[in-house]
């Protein structure tokens, strides 16, 4: 078929218009005519999306994954973003980026000995966090199970009675920041990754919302962002970090950071602080004199779902 | 037609020609009689308010579904996992027709071919509705954005079912155009690329199934079983969507459809029938004689799991309808009876539509990996889009079909002069078969 590409089109014309002059009928004057109805009633049936789309920046759109970004677009990012919390929630919140310090590796134990059930970290998580008033949303879920069994198909994370029953114990679950992640495997985007100091994290201005790794979590420890988070600007948490606490974007994914933006600043995570048992420990791991070492060097831990090779940081123990 | 001599086509360049075919295309798509202008205007209204249902959803958020974190994948996946499965099954038409050199077959094959493009284009569709974030489509672009390729199997479906689709549109569009031209098509332009869609079709259902058998926390899901079994449905429900479309073809066009591509597509739907009901029962097995954990979705999807039965009627209507069709199958009125062999062909279609849609997505999340229950049921946002979906691939199809007809069968043509008809093999690919049997000899 190449041969004929150059040749000149002899007597082209001739034939050509069969095909070029057919005469303007009516008919096509309605095809015409229909043609633009039906782009008109599109236009008219995806009007939500336009009235959307302006309350978007060009800025949030065009921007880059946090990895490919300078200190200077990443100051720039912030600003945005303060601005974006100032306008729609009338917050004045401080974002920070501080990042994983060399050295580091958070680990987190937790005594079930202990630990009665009384959701004081779910609550603190909820504010810490900025999580969607409306929902009532925590990245950490408690369960209630039954006394002689690790089965959680016994448990319960709805109970709603004074706590602790004596017959039962009370496992809390929230991300175990695992070493081999599945849910960043399956991120086809690379939204979401493993930090150096061990945190697993996701760029709300990358990620598309697939809700892939939600499927692929074994620990039902991500979250989406079904609606936009209504928080009132009284109780929005003004000490943000631009990959943990900052105020989600709508239609992306979200997960526990360990509190990032305190632990990275020397502080311990919302949910530890909240715990009046002490059930909770926090450290780093390659700290030797951290307590966080003397649990697992004196204690029997364990992990949940061992048997996946996803080797948790979250390590669970019982004192008696 | 054109009272003028034709010129020889080799003498007209590409760059008027094709411009000529594609707008002779665009008239054919838009000509028609009332009831066609009709249907289209059915499938345009319901379209609409699948993208009315959907904007709002992007706008609003993805709370308007019935999804939860808890079951964070509905109606949107499940379409789309069985629109793959209708994609792929389009192969065992092009199958016959190019490694057997079914020349009956050979003459319909190019059905099958439409029949795939649709089903990705709605395949796709079912995937864009299901994002958060449509408008970050762009970061999955690969050298724009960031394409965790090759450690997301979701990367590897984009690029699958895009390959599919773009195989098909080439292949379909060359030898639509050479017949529009009068000329035989060049084997070395299509033949290679039919060979590597045979390929392709069977991995479009294989990736699509290790999307889901690779995630270790849904027991559900994860078994070597469901790739096979996703190919074994495929092979049911796309033969039996081309068998009806075939009787719709002999009944609204003036195209001749052959008897001998509905039975060979029947003698292929007799064992995969079988071997869909097997593969299940299977699962099934291991399932429930192993018991303990790892069975709780499969007891929740079949018996109901602690007073929660939502997808109980639905399995068991899909067992119900894929026996019966089996059965139909299997039996001498499928070859001689059209309303028995239609009504079998239905029957698996919707069975397959329920087995992999909600039978398959929504159990690997109730119970959720830690054991909770929270039930399912798609929102009418949701069954809006999705049927706004349907209606797009019925549109594309429709159209396909409609432009690919009067080309194949020689009346429309570069010239306007009628193409000649082989008498040897009785009509559109003819051409197409004696210049792959020229290929083939050499």
């Amino acid at each position: 078929m190449t041969d004929e590409q150059g040749r000149p089109a002899a007597g082209g014309d001739g034939h050509d218009g069969s095909i070029w002059d057919r005469r303007v009928s009516r008919r096509t004057v309605a095809k015409v005519g229909a043609g633009m109805l039906g782009v008109a009633a599109f236009g008219r049936a995806l009007a939500p999306l336009t009235e959307w789309a302006e309350s978007l920046s060009m800025d949030e759109f065009l921007q880059r994954h946090y990895k490919e970004l300078t200190p200077e677009d990443m100051a720039a990012v912030i600003a945005r973003v303060e601005a974006e919390t100032k306008r729609d929630y009338g917050a004045d919140v401080t974002v920070t980026d501080t990042k994983a310090q060399d050295g580091v590796q958070f680990g987190y134990a937790l005594n079930l000995s202990v630990c009665i059930g009384c959701r004081k970290c779910v609550e603190a998580c909820h504010l810490e966090n900025n999580h969607d008033r409306a929902t009532n949303n925590s990245y950490i879920r408690v369960f209630e199970m039954d006394k002689g069994s690790l089965d959680f198909e016994r448990g319960d994370a709805t109970y709603d009675h004074p706590v602790p029953q004596p017959d039962k114990f009370y496992l809390p679950v929230q991300c175990q920041q695992c070493d081999n992640p599945p849910c960043v495997s399956v991120c086809p985007v690379e939204a979401t990754w493993k930090e150096q100091d061990g945190v697993v994290v996701v760029d709300y201005d990358w990620c598309i919302g697939c809700r892939y790794c939600e499927a692929a979590c074994p620990y039902h420890a991500r979250r989406f962002n079904w609606k936009r988070p209504e928080i009132p600007a009284a109780e929005v948490n003004p000490n943000q970090g631009y990959l943990s606490n900052r105020i989600r974007p709508q239609g992306v994914m979200e997960k526990c950071t360990f509190c990032l933006h305190r632990t990275r600043q020397g502080r311990l995570p919302a949910c530890l602080e909240a715990c009046p048992t002490g059930a909770r420990v926090f450290g780093n791991l390659l700290d030797p004199s951290s307590e966080i070492r003397w649990v697992l060097a004196n204690k029997r831990v364990f992990v949940l779902k061992e048997e996946l090779g996803t080797r948790p940081r979250f390590f669970y123990f019982f004192d008696k | 037609m054109n009272p003028t001599k034709p010129t020889p086509v080799h003498a007209t360049p590409h760059r008027v020609s094709y411009p000529a075919f594609l707008w002779r295309l665009a008239s054919l798509a838009t000509d028609g009689k009332l009831p066609f202008y009709a249907w289209m205007t059915l499938l345009t209204a319901l379209t609409l308010v699948g993208a009315n249902a959907w904007a709002h959803q992007v706008a609003g958020g993805m709370h308007v579904t019935g999804m939860s974190d808890h079951v964070s994948w509905g109606l949107y996946i499940a379409n789309f996992t069985f629109m793959v499965g209708v994609a792929a099954g389009g192969v065992l038409m092009v199958i016959p027709a190019y490694l057997y050199r079914d020349k009956k077959m050979h003459d319909v094959v190019i059905f099958g071919e439409l029949v795939a493009v649709a089903a990705i284009v709605m395949a796709l569709a079912f995937v864009v509705v299901d994002l958060g974030r449509p408008d970050r489509f762009w970061h999955m672009l690969p050298g724009i954005g960031r394409f965790n390729w090759p450690v997301s199997m979701l990367t590897w479906d984009v690029i699958v079912l895009n390959g599919y689709l773009f195989l098909n549109l080439h292949i379909l569009g060359y030898l639509l155009y050479t017949r529009f031209l009068g000329k035989p098509p060049d084997p070395r332009w299509y033949k290679p690329f039919v060979i590597l869609s045979i390929v392709w079709a069977i991995s479009i259902h294989t990736v699509t199934a290790f999307l889901y058998s690779g995630l270790g926390g849904r027991p559900f899901w994860n078994t070597a079983l469901l790739a096979p079994r996703f190919l074994a449905s495929a092979f049911v429900s796309g033969p039996a969507f081309l068998i009806l479309m075939l009787y719709a073809i002999r009944r609204f066009t003036p195209f001749k459809v052959e008897d001998g591509p509905i039975h060979t597509l029947v003698k292929i739907v007799r064992v995969t029938a079988i071997l869909n009901v097997f593969l299940l029962l299977s699962e099934v097995f291991t399932a429930f004689y192993t018991g303990g954990t790892h069975s709780a979705s499969a007891t929740y999807l079949f018996f109901g799991l602690h007073g929660h039965d939502a997808l109980v009627p639905w399995i068991w209507t899909a067992i119900a309808l894929n026996v019966t069709a089996a059965i139909l199958f299997l039996g001498r009125r499928a070859l001689t009876h059209p309303l028995v062999l239609g009504a079998a062909c239905v029957m698996t279609f919707v069975g397959v539509w329920i087995e992999k849609g909600m039978g398959l997505i929504t159990p690997a999340f109730v119970p959720s990996t830690m054991h909770e229950l929270v039930e399912y049921a798609p929102s009418l946002a949701e069954w809006k889009i999705t049927v706004g979906i349907w209606a797009l691939g019925l549109m594309v199809l429709t159209v396909a079909i409609k432009v690919a007809i009067p080309v194949l069968t020689g009346q429309v043509t570069y010239t306007g002069a009628p193409a000649p008809a082989r008498a040897d093999a009785p009509e559109p690919a003819a051409a197409a078969a004696r210049a792959e049997e020229a290929g083939m000899s050499r």
